[in-house]
């Protein structure tokens, strides 16, 4: 008789298992951040400190990781978001026979781990180093450059699939329209083509920059004597260090947070704006089509 | 100077000027225009995009891992001959040193396998945590709740991986969490060394992609029609049959997907085993970077790497095969 | 030279498919021209190659005299209205309209001016900063018609833009188009299946089938001299006799059917021994009631009947599974027809007309 109840407490029972197991290591370290003791200790608490938040700031190292990162995903954006821009308007124009072969190369990066991509990177370019007789400080053998490379290596093939998503609503009669109007073919990729896709070249640049952001297994070997937030990172918490970085931790949740409530309500707009003119064509369409209007 | 490299530049740059090396370079280009493609995209739009996409295809894609893969079949070592082939750096993986002991290199063989098993039992657990989260919210809530749910999937992604693998170091120390709570409640004398036991590894490796194993499935079974399940339950279907029999089938791409995923990110995956992983039980990949960056022996680690993306490539032709789904359903 | 479109000997092919099949016309200035014909005709093909979405593989074709080949949809002086009408759901209602100007660098302030002109003429002034997505389904068509119109082109074509319309809605759009088209003065090129559209609208229309004109005329020579069986049977009701060419006196031609002998006129120069489809429209039969005539009397049984308030369709078994169809109009008693009864049904010699046999349209 109450075997559905069971099931039903069941069921609410492993959901709370699975965002406890979701965000409880993320609480915990939270706590840490605010903890005195220097090991990231959750319990006890001993005395609430902020001290670990200047600790962080102080920290030379993590601050010029945080540096190169950002010019890093801002390199990426501007070469990854192109290219998977420039990949997806291509393939609905590659013959047909070609399509699935060119799809599976271009997805491959996807597919692939991403230290091999550094691994490739590295040693492809460092012998186009030697084979030009590059100079030592040259792009050849700059990290910020090749770790650059090696993420839009598949970055561009997320930007790629964000496109190709967006594409596929598009219309391509507008094209069409445009062209028939006297537009060219380089005002119809600007005027009609480029406004359409608006959106998913912003949601693009942002993907494209936060998987740069957080990238580790590339970086790893492309970057070699430069560091970035994550090869910092990792050096640190390899040798097992003090909260500071669960006071990292603590910022950037704080910042997401921010971010997703934004997108949150920008998106509730959104969707009130489209109701609101939905409403207004069917005002539209009461008034004047059965009114008739003269012409 | 690798010959490899100069014939690939070659064929390249040879496709780059052949048009511009005949007599009339202008109606070269004259006749370029009239090419279907240039007409349709104009001359400025077609040079962007198949510049774009060229860079990108053959000098990120194909052409680094065609050398690595050629570069892995030379001698890398310091005073060998770079410019023959050899396939010594693929003979040390599988039997080591000649003046070893054992006839194979049992510690790198040994950590091949425990990578890859490891990998499968990792996207097995994964599965299995996150198949009924994504069963419920595609099915069983609303539009509203299902976006808050949603979001609080995606929020603890955006901590680096790094800093998530860290929080679990601070959750399975030997002073963390469960061991202070354990001891403190007297279950256990001592911490137990939950890192050693690479129990804190395998926790945060499926943790650290969940994501990737939620969305792919949620999205399949998103669109699953939900009369379909009451048709099954209405016809009297026990719910693990309806699971079995109408829900997993239907889902299969998003399964396909995720598992490919999860598998190719946790065999290759680098910052997970380095902070949670015990110190004497290495990953894979872990010995790659050291042929790099300690070794430095970049052959032997580029032979290395080109092992685990072969043997991620095998993985995921086993999973088209047994899904039966195409690149296209796998990579979305 | 002719002014206008003309087609010289136009052939469209898509791999082995044909299109278009040697299409030759001259469409003149000013002149409202339909394409006529079911889905599939090849209509909308040639529609794009006059725009100048794809070339003929043979023939020329001509717009104000001058030879389009080669030449790209944005540089000819034609404006094509999309069947799904493609507007820039993106822009603002004037900026969809003044589209065509920005593209040639006109100011704002110009563009602008030139656009709420072209809202008065559509009716829809001091609306240009609405966004596409608030206006109906009718302004829409119109804003359609505006933007095409922008950009001055001697030639409007119009891909079946009333097809998405509801019927009241689109019987309206029907005046309105040709009453735009009178004001501006310039040609226009209808595509359109619906052959009450091609015959309000049209000064003249091309009726095609399987990539082959069949016709050309005026609305009413369409009607009351079709050239051909396809003809016949597309435009309007028609009910085909098939038989045989037994007999020609003069204009007229006799056939032998198994109703009898039928005679009707002989537009297209049968010879005797021709195989032959004799049409009569349904409102030429008329029941037999009293005298029967000497000649052009079928006699068959009646399967239904259609009670539509003025007039009672009547349907009475045919040669082939086609029906043969007529209406007498209700003059308050109902008929005293019962479906099963035999009846004879007649028809004037002048009112009948005997063509070459061929395929009739589809129902």
């Amino acid at each position: 008789m109450t075997s559905d109840l069971i099931q039903k407490y069941m069921v609410r029972f492993y959901i709370a298992m699975f965002f406890l197991y979701l965000f409880g290591p993320l609480i915990l370290m939270g706590v840490t951040a605010f903890n005195s003791p220097t090991f990231p200790t959750a319990i006890p608490i001993d005395e609430l400190t902020l001290k670990w938040f200047s600790v962080l700031a102080n920290d030379k190292d993590m601050i010029q990781g945080i540096k190169n990162s950002l010019w890093i995903g801002l390199g990426v954006v501007c070469l990854a978001v192109p290219i998977g821009l420039a990949a997806a308007l291509l393939m609905s124009q590659v013959h047909k026979k070609a399509q699935s072969i060119y799809y599976m190369i271009v997805v491959s990066p996807l597919l692939t781990p991403g230290v091999i991509l550094g691994i490739s990177t590295l040693v492809f370019w460092d012998r186009l180093g030697v084979w030009v007789d590059a100079d030592y400080n040259s792009v050849f053998y700059s990290g910020i450059f090749l770790s650059v490379i090696g993420q839009s290596t598949f970055i561009s093939a997320y930007c790629m699939l964000i496109f190709l998503s967006r594409l596929q609503r598009f219309d391509r009669t507008q094209e069409e329209a445009a062209l028939d109007l006297g537009a060219t073919n380089v005002q119809v990729f600007w005027k009609i083509l480029i406004p359409f896709l608006r959106p998913a070249i912003g949601s693009a640049a942002f993907l494209a920059f936060l998987t740069s952001f957080e990238n580790y297994n590339t970086t790893l070997f492309t970057i070699q004597a430069e560091s970035t937030l994550t090869t910092v990172l990792a050096g640190k918490v390899r040798l097992g260090t003090n909260p500071s970085l669960s006071a990292l931790a603590v910022v950037i949740v704080g910042i997401t947070l921010v971010g997703a409530v934004t997108h949150e309500i920008y998106r509730r707009r959104e969707m009130r704006r489209e109701a609101l003119a939905a409403e207004a064509a069917k005002r539209a369409a009461h008034t004047a089509d059965k009114g008739m209007a003269p012409v | 100077m690798s010959d490899f490299l100069s014939v690939f530049l070659a064929v390249v740059l040879a496709l780059l000027v052949a048009p511009m090396l005949q007599k009339n370079t202008y109606t070269v280009w004259a006749n370029l225009r009239q090419v279907t493609f240039v007409k349709k995209n104009g001359v400025l739009v077609s040079t962007y995009l198949i510049g774009a996409v060229f860079i990108w295809v053959v000098l990120m894609i194909i052409a680094p891992q065609l050398y690595m893969v050629d570069f892995s079949f030379r001698d890398g070592a310091i005073g060998g001959d770079p410019d023959a082939y050899t396939l010594k750096n693929y003979s040390y993986l599988i039997f080591g040193r000649d003046s070893d002991e054992n006839l194979f290199n049992l510690l790198h063989l040994q950590i091949f396998l425990k990578t890859i098993l490891a990998s499968v039992g990792v996207t097995l657990l994964a599965f299995l945590l996150c198949y009924p989260i994504a069963y419920y919210l595609a099915q069983s809530t609303k539009g509203g709740t299902t976006r808050l749910f949603l979001i609080a999937l995606i929020l603890p992604f955006w901590v680096n991986e790094i800093l998530r693998a860290f929080a679990f170091r601070i959750l399975f120390g030997s002073s963390g969490v469960i061991n202070v709570s354990l001891m403190g409640m007297g279950i256990l004398d001592e911490p137990i060394d939950f890192i050693k036991a690479d129990i804190a590894m395998y926790a945060g490796l499926s943790y650290a992609y969940i994501l990737l194993m939620v969305f792919p499935i949620y999205n399949a079974i998103e669109s699953l029609d939900h009369n379909q399940i009451e048709a099954a339950r209405d016809l009297g279907s026990p719910w693990w049959r309806i699971h079995y029999r109408v829900v997993i089938p239907y889902a299969k791409p998003g399964i396909a997907s995720g598992c490919t995923m999860v598998f190719m990110l946790s065999a290759g995956a680098l910052a997970v085993p380095q902070i949670l992983g015990g110190p004497s039980s290495l990953w894979f990949t872990q010995i790659i970077y050291d042929w790099f960056f300690t070794g430095g022996d970049w052959s032997r680690g580029s032979a290395y790497a080109f092992v685990l993306l072969f043997s991620c490539i095998i993985f995921v032709l086993a999973v088209m095969k047994f899904f039966k789904v195409n690149l296209g359903e796998l990579a979305k | 030279m002719s002014s206008g479109v003309d087609l010289e000997h136009v052939t469209i092919r898509f791999g082995d498919f044909t299109a278009v099949d040697d299409a030759n016309l001259a469409i003149r200035k000013g002149e409202f021209f339909s394409f006529l014909g079911p889905s599939g005709c090849g209509k909308t093909t040639i529609l794009r190659a006059v725009s100048g979405f794809n070339e003929p593989t043979e023939g020329t074709i001509r717009i104000n005299g001058s030879d389009m080949r080669g030449i790209g949809p944005n540089k000819r002086p034609t404006a094509l209205i999309f069947q799904n009408l493609a507007l820039f759901p993106l822009m603002s209602v004037a900026d969809n309209i003044a589209f065509g100007l920005e593209v040639e660098g006109i100011k704002y302030v110009e563009r602008r001016r030139r656009a709420e002109e072209l809202l008065d003429l559509i009716a829809l002034s001091g609306q240009g900063d609405k966004m596409v997505s608030e206006l109906s389904g009718g302004q829409k068509q119109r804003v359609a018609i505006a933007r095409a119109l922008a950009v001055e082109p001697e030639v409007l074509l119009l891909d079946e833009p009333l097809s998405a319309l509801d019927l009241k809605l689109r019987q309206h759009m029907r005046s309105e188009l040709r009453n735009i088209q009178q004001r501006v003065g310039i040609t226009f090129i209808y595509i359109t299946h619906d052959q009450g559209e091609a015959l309000t609208m049209s000064d003249r229309i091309a009726v095609m089938s399987a990539g082959v004109i069949e016709q050309v005329g005026d609305g009413s020579t369409i009607y009351n001299e079709p050239e051909t069986a396809f003809v016949a049977s597309f435009v309007g009701e028609n009910n085909p006799f098939y038989g045989k060419v037994v007999k020609v006196d003069g204009d007229y031609a006799q056939i032998q059917n198994k109703f009898g002998l039928l005679r009707g006129r002989n537009t297209q120069g049968l010879n005797e021994g021709d195989a032959a489809i004799l049409f009569v429209r349904p409102e030429a039969l008329s029941l037999v009631e009293g005298d029967v005539p000497a000649e052009n009397v079928v006699e068959s049984t009646i399967l239904s009947e259609e009670f539509e308030g003025p007039s009672i369709h009547i349907h009475m078994e045919g040669e082939t599974e086609k029906r043969i169809s007529f209406a007498v109009s209700n003059e308050g008693k109902g008929t005293h027809l019962k479906v099963g009864d035999t009846a004879k049904i007649c028809f004037e010699v002048d009112r009948a007309i005997v063509l070459p046999e061929g395929d009739l349209a589809d129902e």
